[in-house]
């Protein structure tokens, strides 16, 4: 599988992907649902 | 002048305009630079040689000690809170926390992967042709570690004060 840090939009949607990851996880963290 | 003033007030300000600094030359180097540079590589002759020589590592070196500013200045806008923030001991600072860490991760990449990485690339200290292709590939893929990281870093510094956090964690 090619990694997606070697294109420039495949870092950008990484990071956006990831963004979304952490803030279910910082609701989790902060008690909601 | 109070002492709020100064941390919460000018401390802010001074936190974002060394990270606008620090970050808006990592879009500088991922969103320009690379592919510039390639391009210019595959000239005839190559034509890359002016931006290795005089401007890359003048983005480099304001790019390495606005992340030292930007990282200091958090800390200090923090002041006794950070290690509720870096261990998530109170729950308004858990956001706050999150951006700190994802901060700090970047600072690591720009100090020991990056920044050791480039000096070889520039020639500023000596290196093989080897050991110069296995140094572009690290600092390549620690500066886009940093452009990804970016992104959840910026998110989770404007959603952590006051009525922002409100709105965006309840």
């Amino acid at each position: 599988m090619k990694n997606p840090l070697d294109s420039l939009w495949g870092t950008v949607i990484s990071g956006f992907a990831l963004t979304v990851v952490l803030y279910y996880l910082a609701r989790a963290m902060m008690g909601g649902a | 002048m109070t002492m709020d003033f100064i941390q919460y007030g000018l401390g802010r300000w001074l936190h974002i305009m060394a990270g606008v600094l620090w970050v808006g030359l990592l879009y500088y180097f991922n969103f320009v630079q690379v592919d510039a540079l390639k391009k210019a590589a595959a000239d005839t002759p190559p034509t890359g040689a002016g931006i290795t020589k005089h401007v890359a590592p003048r983005a480099l070196l304001f790019f390495r000690w606005a992340a030292v500013a930007t990282v200091l200045l958090g800390f200090f806008i923090l002041g006794a809170k950070a290690d509720d923030a870096l261990l998530f001991k109170e729950r308004a600072y858990i956001p706050i926390g999150i951006g700190a860490w994802l901060g700090l991760i970047m600072i690591f990449n720009v100090w020991v992967l990056i920044w050791p990485n480039q000096k070889k690339i520039l020639g500023l200290v000596p290196a093989t042709d080897e050991e110069k292709n296995k140094a572009r590939r690290v600092a390549f893929l620690a500066s886009r570690t940093n452009t990804m990281l970016s992104i959840p870093m910026l998110f989770f510094m404007v959603a952590s004060g006051g009525i922002f956090r409100r709105a965006i964690f309840g």
